[in-house]
């Protein structure tokens, strides 16, 4: 059996996941959206992974979400009130309980994952670098050294999605016109 | 923790993975859509670090932290893309959006 902890965040999660899918109202399904990734968060600290947890509340349940609900309050993009058609619920409901029995027994009854629990909890700071840590400085030096081409692509990304969202949100007429 | 095994990580990662992949499925609105899409994202990630976790591995964990940056990136262009289609046929119900069918 897993630790009451665990439970907990895992129900959190899967149950805000729920109200994301099922809620008609957008808004709703934001706010189940920001709470399963809390919930996610928090698994990741009971995973020792203190620095991605951090990071996730920051970049997903802070600025990503706070982007998604702006957009929805400007859009006013609410759904049509009337059931969905059967087939399309036929096809979701088929998918869900098909994948999550695949998954259970994947991961629980096939024997593919071995049953090992978490060995002591990882040191501060490790001499081999690429050994798990619970500090967010073995991030900085793994990112500076053996990562560092991809940090560097990750970077420019980032500079090539802002100016593509700045030329996006132009407005088309007026520069039709210029 | 000390009963907690790499299979519980991964069954709720799967069990997340599926949720969102249902909701790409039944949902209508782009914007739900693409919210579900994050969450399936959200539990790969997971498998990720429960994985890194439990190989006493950094680079999982790092990996994450790339997925991490890229998705921000993405949900920035993505909501563009959206409200600029939003501005040219006033919805974002993806049954409306069918112009191309005939």
């Amino acid at each position: 059996m897993p630790d009451g902890l665990f439970i907990f965040f895992a129900a959190l999660t899967l149950g805000a996941a729920a109200l994301l899918v099922l809620s008609r109202n957008p808004v709703t399904s934001a706010m189940g959206m920001i709470l399963a990734l809390v919930g996610v968060a928090a698994d990741f600290f009971l995973l020792d992974a203190y620095f991605l947890g951090v990071l996730q509340v920051l970049v997903y349940a802070g600025a990503v979400m706070v982007l998604f609900l702006f957009i929805i309050m400007l859009l006013n993009s609410d759904d049509p009130t009337g059931a969905y058609p059967w087939k399309t619920l036929a096809l979701g409901l088929a998918t869900f309980f098909l994948l999550s029995a695949g998954v259970l027994w994947l991961f629980q009854w096939s024997g593919a994952v071995p049953a090992i629990a978490t060995g002591p909890t990882p040191p501060e700071l490790s001499n081999v670098p690429s050994e798990f840590t619970t500090s967010a400085k073995s991030f900085g030096r793994l990112l500076y050294s053996k990562y560092l081409l991809p940090l560097e692509i990750a970077g420019f990304l980032l500079l090539v999605a802002l100016v593509g969202v700045v030329s996006l949100s132009k407005d088309s007429n007026s520069t039709a016109q210029n | 923790m000390e009963h907690t095994t790499l299979a519980h990580h991964l069954i709720l990662a799967g069990l997340l993975f599926v949720i969102g992949l249902t909701g790409v499925l039944i949902r209508r609105n782009l914007l739900v859509v693409y919210m579900c899409l994050e969450l399936m994202l959200t539990a790969a990630t997971l498998a990720l670090v429960a994985f890194s976790r439990f190989n006493h591995l950094m680079d999982g964990a790092v990996l994450v932290f790339f997925v991490i940056t890229v998705a921000a990136a993405e949900v920035a262009v993505g909501l563009a893309l959206i409200v600029a289609l939003f501005r040219q046929r006033g919805t974002v119900q993806s049954d409306a959006l069918n112009s191309l069918h005939d």
